[in-house]
Order: structure tokens, then C-alpha cells, then sequence
């Protein structure tokens, strides 16, 4: 764990309250979450490290399937949609794993679940900061390894839509598994274990899009069903996961 | 009204009555499955497409629609241990985590040698069969959840939490997997055995195997909570008193 | 009774067309599958209760050693 994170969580937590002009007896739930939000932004972006990691991961994943497939540019381009979509996945399997941590391991997360707000939006304040720090720039990334894979140009955009669509979405599912292991000592693979079979759905529906952008098939039903499943995990989701903190805290 | 209910949640009461239980689906299950099986070896005629292969069908059928049931099982039995906080419920979805994959798992490999003669290969990306294996992985997950918290407290309140999670996710997982599929291939012919009309010769063995396997089911949940009543309350006088009644053998 | 049954032969029966076996094969994982789940309950039942009771045996041996230990020091002082 970095010293920044250590000294600044809870002081930190409560200048943002200062800042924005409130008592701390009487915070309004916009308030909080906006506060939350901020504070997560600061620690991550002083930590630059955990910053750079998935998308390194992202990089060399997506690097290893011509290795591991071959180079000849029309195989890759029949695996380009699947072979990033799967790398995107991992990717924000890999970096979920600081998404609790270290709240749980200064005790800050103890004072969130203590605090009055409706701990629904804290949790959707730290996977949206955590969507923002890890997610975004994978999503941004992307175009760049299509390239690479030598996916058709037409599927570039539905590429980007779809992961911009289905990486919260895999936050949000992953943030449950988080919460569910927080409290352990050794986790190792078990996140993994309990969250890729729950996010299946995106898979398909994200790499399929993208196969049939390329191909030129309509998307409209893709675009729905994803959407669906993001309105739909945005809504439960971080219930879910605030039902797993307090499981697991206590 | 609700004292039946809570009378249900105590280990010691379900422990007594489930023994009272036992004998008689024991005889129920025997007599369904010998006649079950027996009528699906002999007397189901042979289909005019798969032959022989259609009394694979009353293994394979009743072992999937059953594994199938597990998670809404695991779920409610979740939903009772997060309410109402009885322990029994936990014990029960402790069981039948591992009893579901296990029938998930007969379910795979009979699915994987029915199909062979249709497909020509063991294993092809179906969509009941890929949605079963995600479900298969659901199971392992919950599985494994449950051995990795040390405290009895916590493990049963992650995994019913998890379980709610899963059976929330199985039908989407299911649809997504149909949806993907359809597009994907043309659909299988696996399908046939319920396209075509069914003759009562056809579907009464299906139906007894069906309960057959319930039986089972129900049995080895039962017997494998009762190891789990006296695991956990091997404390309470009791069980104390049980296991010293218990003849030796 | 005997007339509807699908097969001519014993044999036949156990050749089960085309498909010996993928028949036999199923229906033999299905009895492995039956057994297992039925008996491996009935062997932890069995070996929990062993332990319970060795384990009781050997709380009893312990508290009688205690007070025979205590009855010896009780003695010795005595004399």
C-alpha cells in the first residue's frame, strides 16, 4: 500500500467536505457522493502506477493472440473483435482488485458504511471513480490494438460504443465479487472464480456487435441489450455490493 | 401462523422429522426408478432419427430439468437466511451447492454423449449445453466462495448473497447464450425429441424418471443437511445424546 | 407383457443398436452418479460419529486422569 493513500483518505474525505461548504452533521446525499467521487479521482491519480497497470495488461494480452494465434492478417481479423473484447474483460477483472483494498484496509471503509447516506451511492461513486480510472482508458485504448488485430474499420466505432456501454457494466458486477472477498486474507484466483461466469452476457453481446459492425449486419438489437443490461446493473448492482461490505465488514 | 415456519428452521426438529422422512422416499424412489428405467431400456420404442440413443434421453433429461432447479433453490434458501437469519436454510444451500454441480456435471457429459451421434462430436457450443457449463461455473464459484470464509456467519451470508447474484444472472446468461447461438450457426436438431409429437409411450417413462430423480435429488440434500445439523450443533446435548444412542456399526 | 418389449434377444438388448456404447455408457454414469451420492453422506455420517465418540472417550479418560492425579496429590500431602 503507498504512503498517499495511507495519510490521505480519511483527512482527505473531510477537507472535500469543507470545500464544498457543508457541515459534516448534515451532508446531502449529493454531497457525499460527489465528495466520494473526488476523493477516489485524487488518490488514484496520485497513484500513478496503479493507473498504467491494466492498460499495460490490456496491451500485452491483446499482443499475445497473433503470438499465440499467427500473424496472417485475415485470422486476425475474424479473431480482432473477440480477442479484444476477452483482453478488455481481463483487464477489469485484473484491476478490480484496488477497488476496495485499500478503504478496507485503513478503516475507511468501516466510516463509510457508518455514515448516514444511502451507501448505494457511495458504492456507485467509487465504481463510477473506479470505471473512470480503469475503465476509460482501456475503452480509449482499444481502437489502437483493433488496429493492431487489423479489424475492419467499420466496426472501430461500435467497438468503442460497446465497451463504453459494457466495461461499467463489468465494474459493476465485479465490484459485487470485490466486496464478497474483501474481508479475506488470500483471495488469489476466487475473484475470478465468482465474477467472469457472471459477466458472460456483456461478452457476447459486446464481441458480437463488433463481429457484426464488421460484417455490416444491422445493430440495433446489440445496442438494446446492452443497454438494457447496463440500466439494469446500474440499478442493482451497487445494492448488491453494498449488501456484500456490510457482510463483509462486520 | 408463521410458527410452522420457524418450527421448520430448527435443526433439531428438521433433523427428527427428515429421519421420519426418509424410509418412505427411499421406497418411493427404488419403485419409480426401477420401473423408470426398466420401461426406458425395454419398452420405449425406437426413434425412427436417433435409434437407440432416444433412452439416453430419460437419464439426461430428468438429471438437466433437476440441475436447473438448483439455483432458484440456492436462491430462495438465500433470500430466507439474509430475512429471517434461520440457520437451517444456510445449511440446506450449503448442501446443495455441491449436489447441484453435481448434477450440472451429469448433465454436461450425458448432453456431450447424446449428441455425439447427432453432431458427430463430443462437444459442440449448443446453447443449452454452454448456458449449463456457465451455470456449472456459477456453482463452482459459490462453491468456492463458501470455502474460503473461515467464519460460519459470513460464508452463509456471502454465498446467499452471491446465490440471489447468481439466479438473478442464470435466465440472462441463458438468453444471451440462446440469442448468440441462434445468430451464430444454424440451430441444432437436438431440439427434435420436442418438436416432434410425443405418444404417451414416450413421455410416462419421462415423466416417472422426472420423479424418480426428484426423489433423489430431495434424498441426498437430506441426507447431506443431516450430516451438516450434527456437524454444526455437535455441541447441544442433543446430539450429544444421538450420537451416544447410535448403535455401532 | 413380454410382447412390447423392444428388443428380440438378450443380446440385442445389450447392443442397443448402433449405440452400445453411448447407451451404456450413460446409464452406467448415472448409476456411479446414484451410488456416490447416496453413500458418500452415510460414510461422513458414519466417520463424524467415530470421531465424535472417540473424541468423547477420550474427554472422559482425560477428566478421570485429572482426578485420579487429584486424589494422588491429595494423598501425598495427606502424608
Amino acid at each position: 500500500m503507498s504512503e498517499a493513500s495511507k495519510t490521505s483518505h480519511s483527512s482527505l474525505f473531510k477537507k472535500e467536505l469543507g470545500a464544498l461548504g457543508v457541515d459534516q452533521e448534515q451532508v446531502s446525499t449529493f454531497a457525499a457522493f460527489s465528495a466520494t467521487l473526488r476523493r477516489d479521482l485524487l488518490i488514484a491519480l496520485k497513484r500513478r502506477n496503479d493507473l498504467l497497470n491494466p492498460l499495460m495488461f490490456f496491451l500485452i494480452v491483446v499482443s499475445l493472440f497473433p503470438l499465440g494465434v499467427s500473424s496472417d492478417p485475415q485470422e486476425l481479423t475474424r479473431i480482432a473483435a473477440g480477442a479484444v473484447w476477452v483482453s478488455a474483460l481481463l483487464a477489469s477483472m485484473l484491476s478490480l482488485d484496488n477497488l476496495f483494498r485499500a478503504d478496507y484496509e485503513d478503516g475507511s471503509l468501516e466510516q463509510l458504511l457508518l455514515s448516514p447516506q444511502p451507501l448505494y451511492f457511495m458504492v456507485l461513486a467509487k465504481n463510477i471513480s473506479h470505471w473512470l480510472i480503469s475503465g476509460l482508458p482501456v475503452v480509449l485504448l482499444a481502437p489502437l490494438l483493433a488496429y493492431m488485430l487489423y479489424l475492419p474499420a467499420d466496426a472501430y466505432w461500435t467497438l468503442v460504443l460497446t465497451l463504453l456501454l459494457g466495461t461499467p457494466v463489468l465494474s459493476l458486477f465485479g465490484a459485487i465479487g470485490v466486496a464478497l472477498t474483501v474481508g479475506l486474507g488470500s483471495r488469489g484466483l476466487i475473484l475470478a472464480v465468482i465474477v467472469l461466469p457472471l459477466t458472460v452476457p456483456v461478452l457476447i453481446i459486446g464481441a458480437k456487435a463488433v463481429t457484426d459492425a464488421s460484417l455490416g449486419l444491422p445493430l440495433g438489437m446489440h445496442f438494446s441489450l446492452m443497454g438494457a443490461l447496463l440500466a439494469l446493473s446500474l440499478s442493482l448492482a451497487p445494492l448488491a455490493s453494498a449488501a456484500a461490505l456490510k457482510i463483509s465488514v462486520n | 401462523m408463521w410458527q410452522w415456519f420457524f418450527r421448520l428452521g430448527s435443526p433439531k426438529w428438521f433433523y427428527e422429522m427428515s429421519g421420519k422422512w426418509l424410509p418412505w422416499l427411499f421406497v418411493l424412489m427404488t419403485a419409480l426408478l426401477s420401473v423408470g428405467i426398466v420401461w426406458a431400456l425395454l419398452y420405449v420404442p425406437q426413434d425412427y432419427q436417433q435409434g437407440d440413443t432416444i433412452r439416453i434421453m430419460y437419464v439426461h433429461v430428468p438429471v438437466a430439468s433437476i440441475s436447473l432447479a438448483c439455483f432458484p433453490l440456492m436462491a430462495v434458501a438465500g433470500i430466507i437466511t439474509l430475512v429471517w437469519k434461520m440457520k437451517l436454510a444456510d445449511m440446506v444451500a450449503k448442501c446443495a451447492a455441491p449436489i447441484g454441480a453435481w448434477f450440472t456435471a451429469v448433465a454436461l457429459a450425458t448432453g456431450a454423449i447424446w449428441g455425439q451421434p447427432i453432431w458427430g462430436t463430443w462437444w459442440a457450443w449448443d446453447a443449452r449445453l454452454t448456458s449449463m457449463l456457465i451455470q456449472f461455473f456459477l456453482l463452482i464459484g459459490v462453491i468456492a466462495l463458501r470455502s474460503a470464509i473461515e467464519s460460519t456467519d459470513a460464508a452463509a451470508k456471502a454465498c446467499a448473497l452471491l446465490s440471489i447474484v447468481g439466479a438473478i444472472n442464470v435466465p440472462i446468461i441463458k438468453y444471451s447464450v440462446e440469442w448468440w447461438n441462434t445468430l451464430h450457426q444454424p440451430a441444432s436438431n437436438f431440439s427434435m425429441a420436442e418438436d416432434s409429437p410425443m405418444g404417451p409411450e414416450i413421455w410416462v417413462p419421462l415423466v416417472i424418471m422426472i420423479f424418480a430423480v426428484y426423489c433423489f435429488f430431495v434424498i441426498s440434500l437430506i441426507l447431506s443437511t443431516r450430516n451438516e445439523i450434527l456437524e454444526r450443533e455437535r455441541r447441544s446435548q442433543w446430539v450429544v445424546d444421538l450420537i451416544a444412542d447410535e448403535r455401532t456399526n | 407383457m413380454f410382447d412390447n418389449i423392444q428388443f428380440a434377444s438378450v443380446g440385442e438388448f445389450f447392443q442397443m443398436g448402433k449405440y452400445t456404447f453411448h447407451v451404456w455408457s450413460v446409464y452406467g454414469l448415472f448409476a456411479v452418479f446414484l451410488f456416490v451420492n447416496l453413500f458418500k453422506p452415510r460414510m461422513q455420517r458414519r466417520q463424524f460419529i467415530r470421531e465424535q465418540r472417540q473424541k468423547a472417550l477420550r474427554d472422559k479418560q482425560i477428566a478421570q486422569q485429572s482426578v485420579e492425579q487429584e486424589r494422588a496429590d491429595a494423598l501425598g500431602e495427606g502424608q
